[in-house]
C-alpha cells in the first residue's frame, strides 16, 4: 500500500495507514473485542454488547460477504498506538475481532465552535443535544453496514485474491464503524441508544420495508467498478462527515470520528488504485489497438469509466445534503457538528453576521445567492469534498497521459443528475448546461451508464482466485498488501 | 381581581416597587402566619359561625411601594385568607359556617391592588392569581366536602377581586343602602379579566344568564339592590338596620343543616412549622428539599409514616404532628415557596421515602376512620395539596426508587407528574441495596383524591382506554414492581441502575433547555385530559385569557389601561382585535 492521500486544506499527504499518534499503552487485550473504553470495568457497555454482539454476528453471516472463505489476510486494530493499529493477520472472517477504538483523550480539548466555543468539550450527552446528536449517530451509523451489504456478492466476481482481500478489508472495517457508532449509543443513549443500535441491524439496503436512511445506500453496487467508484466517491463522503464529526464538542464522538478517519483512508485507497488500475489497463488497450471500443479486447471503455464517474459522483454530492439548511447551521451553533479542519479556519468559528453564495437556478440561467454562512454549511462541506475528488481524477488522468492518450476523465458539473437540493428538479449536462426534458433524454444515455453498459461491464466480472492472477480489464498493482508480495493468497478457501 | 384605589401618578414611591420589567426586590415570601399575627384579617368564632372580618392594614402590603387602599388586596392579605380558612378547618370543628365581611366603612372589598398590579412583574401577577384562585376553591371545597356554608356578609361596595371573594362563597348578602354594589369593573376600567374566577362564577356558578353578564361585567360601578338579585348576582339584600341579623338567620340555618362535628368536638392546633435551611436544603420533619440551580432542579423528597396510629383517639391526640397532616401541611408550604421564591427552578423531582406496607396500612387506617371530621378534614387538605402540584407551571418528574413508598395516597404524587422514572430492579452498586421499589394502589388512587375537572389521575391517565383503566384499578393491593407498573401504564419508564443516573440526566437537561413558558403552556394541557369543571374553567380558560391579556400592551403597555388607570388619563387601545 502505497498510495497517497492528499486533503485540499493542508496539502499534507497521508500514506495509507496514516501515522499512529499518541503513547502505546492502554491497550486493553479483551480477547473478543479489543478495546480501548475499559470494556472490562464497564457494566453498561458489557450488558449492551452482550445483547447486540450476537445479533451483529448474525447480521454479518446474513447479510455479510456471501463467498465461503476460509481466511483472509487482513489489519485488525487491536490498539490506537502505534504497536497496536496495524495489525496484520490471516483470519477466518467469522472470527474477526470488531473493536472499539476511540482516538486518544486531550484532557484539554474546547468546543472549537458554536455558541459553546470555549467552553471544556462535553465527556457525557447534554441533555438538550440528546436527541439530535442520537439522529446524527444513527444516521452516520446507519451508512457503515448498508455498503456491507450492498457489497455483498462482490466476491464472487473478484478481479483478484488482492482485490478480494480489499473488499474484505473494507468490509470488515465498515463493521467496526458500524460498532464504534453502537458503542457510542451504547455508552452515552441509554435504552434510546440501545433500540437505535438494533434498528441499525434491522434496516437493509434496498429492503423495500425497511431501507436505509440515506439513498445513496440503498443503490446496488452491481460490479467491481461501481465498487471502486463508490469506494472513491461515496466513502469519501463519510471521510468528510467523519471530519466534521471530529470537530464535534461531543468529545466521545470526536475522538471515535478521529480514529475511524484512520480506516477510512484505506477505503479510499482501494477506490482510487481501483480506478487508477482500470483506467490503466484501459489506457493500455486504446494505445495498443487505436480505439476506445475495447470491449472485444476485454477492457471497459473510458467512456464508460466517465459515466460511471458521473452517477457516483452525483449520487454522492446528494448526499450533502440541501445547499441551505437551517438544520446544519443548528448543528453548528449547538457545537455538535463542526466544518471541515474546523480549528485550521482563520475566522471566528461562530460566523454570525458572514455570507456565503450558493448556486441557485434562476429564470433558466446559473445565478447565485447570498445566504448566511452558517445556513450554508453543508455547501461549504460539499465544496472541499469535490475539491478533493479531483486530486483523484488528476491521479487518473495521469495513466492516460502516461500512455500518450488526449482523452482525459473529468468530474461532472455540481448540478449534473441531482435529487436533492437546488439543483433537483432540474436537468443539467455534466458541462454545466441547463437542458429541457427532451435534450436530457437525448443524451443521458450518454452520460450515466446505461443497462447495456452494465451488462457488458458485468460479463467482464469473471473471478480470478488464482494467486497472482488478474482479470484483464484491470492491472494488477505495483506493491502487495503490508510489504506482502502482489502474487500472495490473500485470500484462501 | 381588581380595585377601585386611586393610583396615584407615576414617580415618587414607586421607584421602591417592582417594575414590570425587573423583578421585585428579592424578598422571599413566607407563607406563615397565625391569627396573632394578621396584619388584614380578624377571625373570630361565636359558637357555631366563624367570621373572617377583612380590615385592611393600608400600610401593611407584603412589598413595599404601594398602599392598600379601600380594602384592596395583595398577596400577603390572600395568604393570611388561606390561613384563617385552614385553622378554621382543623382548630375550629365547631364552626359550621362561615361569615366573610368587612370593617370598613361601605367597602366590602375593592379587590387586588390596582398599583401592586400594574408595578408588578408577570411572573408575581401570575403566581398571585394562582395562590388567590387556589384560595377561593378552597373556601367552596370546606364547603363541598366539610360542611362549612359560607356567607359573603357584602355590606359595602364589592369590586373585582372583591366580589369574586364574595363569589367563592355559598351565599351573598349585598347591603341594600342605594349605594353599594357588586361590580366587575375589570374589563371597562382596567382591560384586564376578572381573572379570579369572576367571570366563571357569574356564568357557571351563579347562573347569571349570558347576556345579562355581558352587560354586568362591563357596567363599571355595577349593580346593586333588587336587581342584584333578581339577576343573581346575590342571594338578598338588606337594609343596614336588617343586615346583621339577615347574615345570622343565614348563618344559624346553614350551621343547622351541617355535617361538622360541632359543639364539644376539639379542634387540632397548627402549630408553627419548623424547617431546618442549610444553604440550597430544607428539611422538615416529613419533607426535605434540595435544590439544585445549576441543573434547575429541586428534589422534594416525602418521607412515609413510620408507625400508624393504634386508635382514632391516638390520631387525636397526635393532633398536627399525625403524620399525613404534618407531611401535607410541609408539603404544601414547600409547593408554595417554591413557586413564590424560586422562579428559575424549573424541573421538581418528586420522591418518597419509606416502607410501602406502613404507608399502605396508614391509608387503611384512614379509610376505616373517613367518617372521623380530622380524617376526612386531612384528607382533603392532602387532596388540595397534590392539586396544587396538578397547577404547578414546573415540569414535575417522578422517581420511584427502592427504598421508596409510593403507594396510595403517596402515590398520587407519582400520577400527577408529568413523567415518571421507576428503577428496575436494584442499585447494586450500593454497599447494602434496598429491594426494589415496588408501587401500589389503593382507594386512594381510584376515588378519594381527585383532580380538579373530578376525574381519578387514573381516569385522566387513562382517558383514552377502559381497559387500561380497569387492569390499573384491578391492580389495588399488588405490590407491583417496575415491569408491571410499566406494563401497567403507571409509570413512563424503567430504567434499570445502569441507565438510571443517565437518563435521569437527560431528561433533567433537555428540559432545561426547552421554553419554560412553552412547557408551562404544554404541561398545563396535557395534565387534564377530560371534562371540564368550573374549577378547570378557572385555571384553563380564564387563566390563559388572563395572562394573555396581562402580557399585552392594551393592558400592561405605557398607554395601556392597567398602567393608565388612575392617572385621569385615558388608555389608547390598539384596536385590532386578534
Amino acid at each position: 500500500m502505497t498510495t497517497t492521500e492528499s486533503t485540499p486544506q493542508s496539502g499534507t499527504v497521508t500514506g495509507d495507514a496514516p501515522t499512529p499518534t499518541g503513547p502505546t499503552s492502554k491497550i486493553d487485550y479483551s480477547e473478543k473485542i479489543p478495546n480501548n473504553v475499559n470494556l472490562a470495568g464497564d457494566r453498561k457497555l458489557q450488558r449492551a454488547l452482550e445483547g447486540w454482539q450476537p445479533k451483529f454476528i448474525d447480521w454479518w453471516k446474513n447479510l455479510g460477504p456471501s463467498i465461503p472463505t476460509h481466511d483472509v489476510y487482513l489489519r485488525t486494530a487491536t490498539a490506537v498506538g502505534r504497536d497496536g493499529w496495524a495489525h496484520f493477520d490471516r483470519v477466518p472472517m467469522e472470527d474477526y475481532r470488531w473493536g472499539i477504538f476511540l482516538a486518544e483523550q486531550d484532557p484539554d480539548r474546547k468546543v472549537n465552535f458554536g455558541d459553546k466555543l470555549g467552553e471544556p468539550a462535553w465527556q457525557e450527552v447534554p441533555g438538550e443535544h440528546r436527541s439530535d446528536l442520537r439522529r446524527l449517530i444513527v444516521v452516520q451509523g446507519d451508512t457503515e453496514p448498508a455498503s456491507v451489504e450492498q457489497q455483498r456478492h462482490l466476491g464472487m466476481t473478484a478481479p483478484s485474491l488482492y482485490d478480494m482481500r480489499n473488499l474484505f478489508q473494507v468490509n470488515v472495517e465498515e463493521g467496526r464503524h458500524l460498532w464504534a457508532m453502537v458503542y457510542l449509543l451504547h455508552a452515552y443513549f441509554g435504552k434510546d441508544g440501545r433500540e437505535e443500535a438494533e434498528q441499525l441491524l434491522k434496516r437493509n439496503s434496498g429492503d423495500f420495508d425497511s431501507p436505509r436512511i440515506l439513498g445513496a445506500f440503498n443503490e446496488e453496487t452491481t460490479d467491481w467498478l461501481s465498487f471502486f467508484m463508490f469506494t472513491y466517491f461515496t466513502d469519501r463522503d463519510g471521510k468528510y462527515q467523519l471530519g466534521t464529526l471530529k470537530e464535534s464538542g461531543f468529545d466521545p464522538l470526536a475522538r471515535t470520528c478521529e480514529f475511524m478517519l484512520k480506516e477510512e483512508a484505506h477505503h479510499m485507497f482501494v477506490g482510487t488504485t481501483g480506478v487508477q488500475r482500470t483506467v490503466q489497463r484501459t489506457a493500455e488497450l486504446m494505445k495498443e489497438h487505436g480505439t476506445d471500443d475495447i470491449w472485444q479486447y476485454g477492457g471497459i471503455p473510458l467512456s464508460v469509466i466517465q459515466k460511471y464517474l458521473n452517477f457516483q459522483f452525483s449520487v454522492s454530492m446528494d448526499l450533502f445534503g440541501s445547499e441551505t439548511s437551517s438544520n446544519a447551521a443548528a448543528y453548528y451553533t449547538a457545537g455538535l457538528k463542526g466544518r471541515w479542519m474546523e480549528t485550521r479556519r482563520k475566522d471566528d468559528h461562530q460566523l454570525h453576521g458572514l455570507t456565503m453564495d450558493v448556486p441557485i437556478i434562476e429564470n433558466g440561467r446559473m445565478s447565485t445567492k447570498t445566504v448566511p454562512m452558517l445556513t450554508a454549511l453543508n455547501l461549504d462541506l460539499r465544496n472541499e469534498y469535490a475539491a478533493d475528488c479531483e486530486n483523484g481524477v488528476k491521479r487518473w488522468n495521469q495513466e492516460l497521459e502516461d500512455a500518450g492518450l488526449e482523452e482525459r476523465l473529468f468530474l461532472p458539473h455540481q448540478g449534473f443528475n441531482r435529487k436533492v437540493g437546488t439543483f433537483a428538479g432540474h436537468h443539467v449536462s455534466p458541462s454545466g448546461e441547463i437542458l429541457d426534458d427532451a435534450a436530457w433524454e437525448k443524451n443521458v444515455g450518454d452520460w450515466l451508464p446505461t443497462p447495456d453498459d452494465r451488462a457488458q461491464v458485468a460479463e467482464l466480472m469473471v473471478p480470478h482466485y488464482d494467486t497472482g492472477d488478474f482479470a484483464g480489464w484491470i492491472a494488477p498493482p505495483s506493491v502487495g498488501i503490508n510489504s506482502m508480495p502482489v502474487e500472495y493468497d490473500y485470500v484462501r478457501f | 381581581m381588581t380595585t377601585l384605589d386611586e393610583r396615584p401618578g407615576t414617580g415618587g414611591a414607586e421607584a421602591t416597587a417592582p417594575g414590570p420589567d425587573q423583578p421585585p426586590a428579592r424578598t422571599e415570601v413566607s407563607f406563615d402566619t397565625s391569627p396573632d399575627r394578621y396584619k388584614h384579617w380578624k377571625l373570630s368564632v361565636d359558637g357555631e359561625v366563624a367570621t373572617l372580618t377583612l380590615d385592611v392594614a393600608e400600610d401593611g402590603g407584603i412589598v413595599p411601594g404601594y398602599e392598600l387602599k379601600m380594602n384592596s388586596y395583595d398577596l400577603g392579605v390572600d395568604i393570611e385568607l388561606h390561613d384563617a380558612v385552614q385553622r378554621i378547618r382543623f382548630e375550629h370543628p365547631e364552626a359550621k359556617a362561615l361569615v366573610i365581611t368587612s370593617a370598613k366603612d361601605r367597602m366590602f372589598c375593592a379587590g387586588a391592588n390596582i398599583k401592586m398590579l400594574a408595578a408588578s412583574p408577570h411572573s408575581w401577577k401570575v403566581n398571585f392569581c394562582k395562590f388567590t384562585n387556589e384560595t377561593r376553591n378552597g373556601i367552596e371545597d370546606a364547603s363541598a366536602h366539610s360542611g362549612l356554608t359560607s356567607i359573603a356578609a357584602v355590606n359595602g361596595t364589592a369590586a373585582g377581586g372583591g366580589y369574586e371573594l364574595a363569589l367563592a362563597c355559598d351565599q351573598i348578602v349585598l347591603i341594600d343602602d342605594n349605594s353599594s354594589a357588586v361590580s366587575l369593573p375589570e374589563v371597562p376600567l382596567l382591560g384586564v379579566l376578572p381573572g379570579t374566577g369572576g367571570l366563571t362564577r357569574v356564568v357557571d356558578k351563579r347562573g347569571v344568564r349570558r347576556d345579562l353578564a355581558d352587560v354586568f361585567s362591563t357596567t363599571s360601578e355595577g349593580i346593586r339592590g333588587e336587581r342584584a338579585v333578581q339577576w343573581r348576582l346575590v342571594d338578598g339584600i338588606a337594609k343596614a338596620r336588617d343586615f346583621p341579623e339577615e347574615i345570622a338567620r343565614r348563618a344559624a340555618e346553614a350551621a343547622a343543616t351541617s355535617s361538622r362535628p360541632g359543639a364539644g368536638a376539639q379542634g387540632v392546633p397548627l402549630t408553627p412549622l419548623t424547617r431546618e435551611v442549610d444553604g440550597d436544603t430544607t428539611r422538615y420533619e416529613h419533607v426535605r428539599v434540595v435544590l439544585d440551580r445549576d441543573s434547575g432542579t429541586a428534589t422534594i423528597t416525602v418521607l412515609g409514616p413510620t408507625a400508624v396510629p393504634s386508635s382514632i383517639e391516638e390520631l387525636h391526640e397526635q393532633g398536627d404532628s399525625a403524620w399525613l397532616l404534618a407531611a401535607t401541611r410541609q408539603l404544601d408550604d414547600v409547593i408554595l415557596r417554591l413557586r413564590t421564591n424560586e422562579l428559575s427552578v424549573g424541573t421538581w423531582l418528586l420522591r418518597t421515602e419509606g416502607d410501602v406496607g406502613t404507608v399502605a396500612a396508614y391509608d387503611e387506617f384512614l379509610l376505616a376512620h373517613r367518617d372521623d371530621w380530622l380524617v376526612n378534614e386531612t384528607i382533603g387538605f392532602y387532596k388540595r395539596a397534590v392539586k396544587r402540584l396538578d397547577t404547578t407551571s414546573r415540569s414535575l418528574f417522578a422517581l420511584i426508587e427502592p427504598g421508596s413508598c409510593f403507594a396510595g395516597l403517596l402515590a398520587e404524587i407519582a400520577f400527577a407528574a408529568d413523567r415518571s422514572f421507576m428503577l428496575e430492579g436494584q442499585f447494586e452498586e450500593d454497599d447494602d441495596p434496598k429491594p426494589a421499589a415496588v408501587l401500589r394502589l389503593d382507594e386512594f388512587n381510584t376515588g378519594l383524591l381527585p383532580m380538579s375537572n373530578d376525574l381519578t389521575r387514573l381516569q385522566v391517565r387513562f382517558l383514552g382506554s377502559a381497559e387500561e383503566l380497569a387492569a390499573a384499578e384491578a391492580a389495588v393491593g399488588r405490590d407491583l414492581l417496575a415491569a408491571d407498573a410499566l406494563e401497567l401504564g403507571l409509570v413512563t419508564s424503567a430504567p434499570d441502575d445502569i441507565d438510571w443516573d443517565d437518563e435521569i440526566r437527560l431528561v433533567v437537561e433537555e428540559r432545561k433547555s426547552f421554553s419554560p413558558d412553552a412547557l408551562t403552556g404544554m404541561e398545563a394541557n396535557l395534565r387534564f385530559a377530560g371534562q371540564e369543571t368550573p374549577e378547570t374553567k378557572v385555571f384553563g380558560r380564564l387563566t390563559a385569557w388572563q395572562n394573555w391579556i396581562f402580557q399585552r400592551p392594551n393592558a400592561a403597555g405605557p398607554e395601556g389601561a392597567l398602567r393608565r388607570y388612575g392617572t385621569g388619563q385615558r388608555a389608547d387601545y390598539d384596536r385590532k382585535r386578534v
